[in-house]
């Protein structure tokens, strides 16, 4: 039921944002999350999007799997 | 590159689970309490990853097995109106009522769409101007916030047609109502990532303070599950107890305080019934008085016939994390995915419908 799926925002007219999500594009809305702008990498769910994805935080958690794939060699 | 990735991720997994055995040397159960956390977990096999002292059990995360039995039976008398036409999530479809469903009404000619936003009945709404569009507003505060700009839309678009049956629900409050019922341990807490997103840190203080519960708000890959677990290890190793947030990607500590606002103007405070749990003070959320003209509840009176249990099914106390599917009798006789009898087993984010497509493995509750 809270299933979020990650889209990128391509296009942008007032509160309904044009999304790619995994090739596919959609119409969803921007209700619930005003500031997101065209780039912005959100998640989207039951047609809206509810936040935006941190690149920065996104890439640390890589950051920490390639450490711990260092781990027992 | 891939498979480097993928080498990356086994490494990382076994990194989790061996600190996991290493940290943690008394049997514990953890809880989840979001439906997408169970399915994420049995389709990832962590249950059989983790050592076997450390239990990973499902708490009331799904929000189609939690709603009460007379929700449906109130939906399944509306949609026997024929001037109305219930738009729903799919998945609330094959719940049984008291004595039917909406596929079973469906079937024989009640006019139910299936919708993949609440926007979509506002669609309907428009197109079927002597029709009502009932929707059918279930989720906790990941989805709550669009059934509200679902009415703030409404109201900007003059739709006269458009209401919402509300069963809303939020999940603090049936955390403290488990916590303080003291059914089972509780070790440490996984938090559901996405009602997160929304209702940011504060909300799950008093977990930590009045509980001294260890908690993670955990993202929805199999790592993130595992990390997450590796989190409360942690804690749980130390001896310690704090709320951290394994999923900063997406949860910001302030959660999504624009949403919340939207929330807020349409919905305020209420009781409200968990299947299983019974009434939990301050869970729910009931349209405020200047929105109520949308709320069918109370623009549309209905008769509802009397609401009875399925009996034999054990559905509540699999939602309180008392029982195993496997304890309930019907389970995988009576009770299948094709023909289930509980709530539990028609989600697909039910405990029971997770443990009979995936199996359960092995899920103790000695301890």
């Amino acid at each position: 039921m809270c299933l979020a799926v990650p889209a990128k925002i391509i296009d942008r007219v007032d509160m309904l944002a044009t999304v790619d999500i995994s090739g596919v594009t959609r119409k969803i809305s921007l209700m619930l999350l005003p500031e997101a702008q065209v780039g912005d990498f959100v998640l989207v769910h039951a047609g809206f999007a509810i936040q935006t994805i941190d690149e920065e935080e996104a890439a640390k958690t890589l950051e920490l799997l390639k450490e711990l794939a260092g781990y027992g060699e | 590159m891939v498979s480097n990735l993928t080498d990356d991720t086994r490494r990382a997994a076994d990194f989790f689970a061996s600190e996991i055995d290493r940290l943690i040397s008394r049997p514990v159960r953890l809880m989840e309490v979001c439906g997408t956390h169970t399915v994420a977990i049995f389709k990832a096999g962590i249950r059989q990853l983790l050592p076997l002292h450390v239990d990973l059990v499902s708490g009331p995360g799904c929000p189609v097995c939690v709603t009460a039995n007379d929700y449906l039976d109130t939906a399944i008398a509306y949609c026997r109106q024929d001037d109305v036409i219930i738009a729903t999530f799919g998945d609330m479809l094959r719940v049984p009522g008291s004595s039917s469903s909406l596929q079973a009404e469906k079937a024989t000619g009640a006019d139910i769409r299936i919708v993949y936003s609440p926007l979509d009945s506002l669609d309907i709404a428009a197109a079927n101007p002597n029709k009502k569009i009932i929707f059918l507003g279930i989720g906790f505060e990941t989805t709550a916030p669009t059934a509200a700009a679902a009415v703030l839309a409404a109201e900007q678009a003059g739709l006269a047609n458009f209401y919402i049956l509300s069963a809303h629900k939020l999940v603090p409050p049936a955390l403290r109502a488990l916590l303080t019922a003291a059914e089972v341990q509780v070790d440490g807490l996984l938090l559901p990532g996405h009602v997160s997103a929304i209702i940011g840190e504060a909300p799950y203080s008093f977990l930590v303070d009045e509980f001294g519960v260890p908690a993670v708000i955990a993202g929805f890959t199999p790592l993130d599950i595992l990390q997450a677990v590796y989190m409360l290890a942690q804690q749980i190793g130390a001896g310690a107890a704090s709320l951290q947030n394994q999923y900063s990607r997406v949860v910001r500590p302030a959660g999504n305080p624009a949403a919340r606002q939207v929330l807020d103007r349409v919905y305020g405070g209420a009781d409200a019934a968990w299947r299983g749990i019974g009434v939990i003070p301050g869970s729910g959320l009931g349209m405020r008085p200047e929105y109520r003209r949308f709320d069918a509840l109370a623009a549309l009176p209905v008769n509802v016939e009397e609401t009875r249990e399925a009996v034999g099914c054990r559905c509540g106390e699999v939602l309180r994390g008392v029982v195993r599917p496997t304890d309930c009798a019907l389970f995988g006789a009576a009770c299948v995915p094709e023909a289930p009898v509980g709530s539990c087993m028609v989600s697909v984010e039910g405990t029971c419908a997770a443990w009979y497509k995936y199996g359960g493995g092995r899920w103790q509750y000695e301890g």
